[in-house]
């Protein structure tokens, strides 16, 4: 079997309005393999959502528009499905979990039911099975007490316990794909390393591909396979793991790296990057990160750098790696 | 306030004839020649006691008039507000689900001329029309259910129009929330969605103005019984104003505002049976 699950291919979105277009993802790439946590990690406005969006597609189209690229999904483009065929693909095989569990939990249904509705209509189980492997799921995701969370609404559950009910919707029917768009930025620490384990154990559970997205590269460290880096809509750094943290090739990935706080760097202050992110309404013209790079030269300014393979599955977008090196 | 009013209610009791002696006597019998905060006083305590007293003009007791009218007021209450409650959601959940529609149009229409027709010109054009050109529903009266029909659906189609607005609002803001991502996420059908997801969060809004409207409407509609000619509340309370009717008056007010209490309370309780979050358990 093909290990590369999900591919991406170039994709581009924009979002049109009368009076203003916003281009939120540039050409962007990137493949999760099967049993393979892939994080996808970028500041506000990168374009981390509407990639997991657009895999899922749930992009409003209009104003969204997919100008090209393709997602690739077990074989299949995904861009060309109808609504109809992608109905049976979203929480079958790609599950999602959301960063805010109470919010996108309905409120006035119980979180048996809102799973049981899922495994019934994708699995077409009777009601009687369906709760029995909502049960035995919520067991998975490591609830005790599972049967009294079965039958609470989502108010009646803590911070935690929503997002391991969440968990154990996202995966209630054995996706291969698993969605996490930041499912732990709205935990505290504690919360946050038990969630980070769940998915873990998950993934070598069912050998599912998991896409991480994060802003924090603290938690995706701990967690991620690989890790890809997306600026503007367009992935600038993609690496396995120690490779991203030991050969960081990207000056953009230099910058995030140093503004991490930890022990080591007590006492000092810490390295922000200056300036925002672009504006994806007007994104400057060359490497999009020039404004803010300390390193950029005229040939920045110009033109977009290419993606370049260093081997090892090591990619960088720049012009000045060679230069620095 | 009511007597502040010009206009002494003895007057009324003895008539134009009557002499300075006779007047005087049924001030003294009313208890109106005593100082205001000592009538009051006395009528509150004869309120605690069950007891408003009796109509000046008719002298029965003023509980068995409002009783007697309340029947009337409550089937045509309680049938414009199931008619616009039937007329308001579909329409108001087509209007949200489909936006800018021929059918959202269509609802946003209807609401509209809803709004500004007022519902005793929509009760006139009724009248001519259903039972004057066509009588297919009788002109006066009381007492059937065809007499019924008319006044309810003039009093209904104001309300459906307000109720629509809120539906249409309501279940939009709903389907913007974000468990609707999730549902969608969940590979759910636009139906489910729609119908399971966000109506049930949607109703909660409309269900509390309807029971506040439903609580207005116990008052009685004193406009549409006035062209119907029905006798209830509406028009008791209003002849009552009319003829300084005092006793009659307070009676009223106290009974609506207990009502409106009543129904609010009721409204109260669904609520918590709808919306899981303020479950007491």
């Amino acid at each position: 079997m093909d290990p590369v699950l999900l591919d991406i291919q170039n994709l581009d979105v924009s979002f049109v309005k009368p009076e203003k277009s916003a281009h939120a993802l540039r050409g962007m790439d990137l493949t999760i393999e099967s049993g393979e946590i892939h994080a996808l990690v970028g500041e506000s406005g990168s374009g981390k959502t509407v990639t997991s969006m657009g895999i899922m597609g749930l992009i409003p189209m209009p104003p969204g528009r997919i100008n090209a690229g393709r997602i690739v999904f077990k074989g299949t483009d995904l861009t060309g499905l109808s609504q109809a065929k992608m109905r049976k693909i979203r929480g079958r095989q790609i599950g999602m979990v959301f960063q805010e569990p109470a919010r996108y939990f309905n409120p006035s249904l119980k979180i048996g039911e809102q799973i049981v509705e899922m495994l019934m209509l994708h699995l077409g189980l009777d009601k009687k099975k369906a709760i029995d492997q909502a049960l035995s799921f919520l067991d998975v995701a490591g609830m005790v007490r599972s049967r009294r969370v079965l039958n609470s609404y989502p108010h009646e559950l803590s911070g935690g316990m929503k997002q391991r009910a969440m968990i154990a919707m996202a995966i209630c029917c054995h996706p291969a794909l698993l969605i996490a768009d930041e499912p732990t930025t709205a935990l505290d620490v504690t919360l946050q390393r038990q969630i980070l384990q769940l998915i873990r154990d998950l993934k070598k559970q069912f050998d599912m591909g998991i896409l991480f997205i994060s802003h924090n590269l603290g938690i995706v460290r701990e967690i991620a396979d690989r890790i890809s880096v997306i600026y503007a809509g367009r992935i600038v750094e993609s690496a396995p793991l120690n490779a991203f943290f030991d050969h960081t090739r990207h000056p953009y990935t230099r910058a995030l790296l140093r503004s991490i706080p930890s022990a080591k760097k007590r006492g000092q202050r810490l390295q922000a990057i200056s300036g925002q992110v672009p504006d994806a309404e007007n994104i400057p013209p060359g490497c999009s990160f020039h404004p803010r790079c300390r390193q950029a030269e005229t040939v920045c300014r110009r033109e977009m750098p290419p993606t370049i393979s260093y081997g090892n599955g090591h990619q960088a977008a720049c012009h000045m790696i060679d230069a620095h090196e | 306030m009511i007597r502040v009013i010009p206009g002494d209610p003895a007057l009324t009791v003895a008539g134009v004839d009557a002499s300075e002696s006779d007047i005087a006597a049924i001030r003294a019998k009313l208890g109106t020649d005593k100082p205001l905060a000592a009538q009051y006083g006395q009528w509150l305590l004869d309120v605690f006691r069950f007891d408003f007293g009796h109509s000046l003009t008719s002298g029965r007791p003023v509980t068995q008039l409002i009783l007697e009218r309340f029947p009337l007021t409550l089937s045509l209450a309680v049938l414009g507000i199931i008619l616009s409650v039937l007329i308001a959601i579909p329409l108001g959940v087509i209007s949200a689900v489909q936006r800018w529609s021929f059918w959202d149009y269509l609802g946003m229409l209807f609401s509209q001329a809803g709004m500004a027709i007022p519902s005793f010109w929509l009760g006139i054009l009724l009248l001519l029309l259903l039972s004057i050109k066509y009588r297919v529903f009788p002109l006066f009266g009381s007492g059937s259910f065809s007499h019924l029909v008319l006044p309810s659906v003039s009093l209904g189609i104001a309300r459906a129009a307000v109720l629509l607005r809120l539906t249409r609002a309501s279940m939009i803001e709903e389907l913007s929330r974000e468990y609707i991502i999730t549902a969608r996420a969940k590979g759910l059908t636009e139906r489910m969605v729609n119908y399971k997801h966000a109506l049930k969060n949607a109703l909660l809004p409309v269900i509390t103005i309807a029971g506040i409207q439903l609580g207005y409407m116990l008052g009685g509609a004193i406009i549409i019984e006035q062209v119907f000619s029905l006798p209830g509340l509406g028009r008791l309370f209003l002849f009552a104003v009319y003829q300084r009717d005092f006793p009659l008056i307070q009676g009223g007010v106290v009974f609506v505002a207990f009502v409106f209490s009543f129904i609010n309370f009721s409204v109260d309780l669904l609520y918590s049976l709808l919306n899981p979050r303020i479950r007491i358990t």
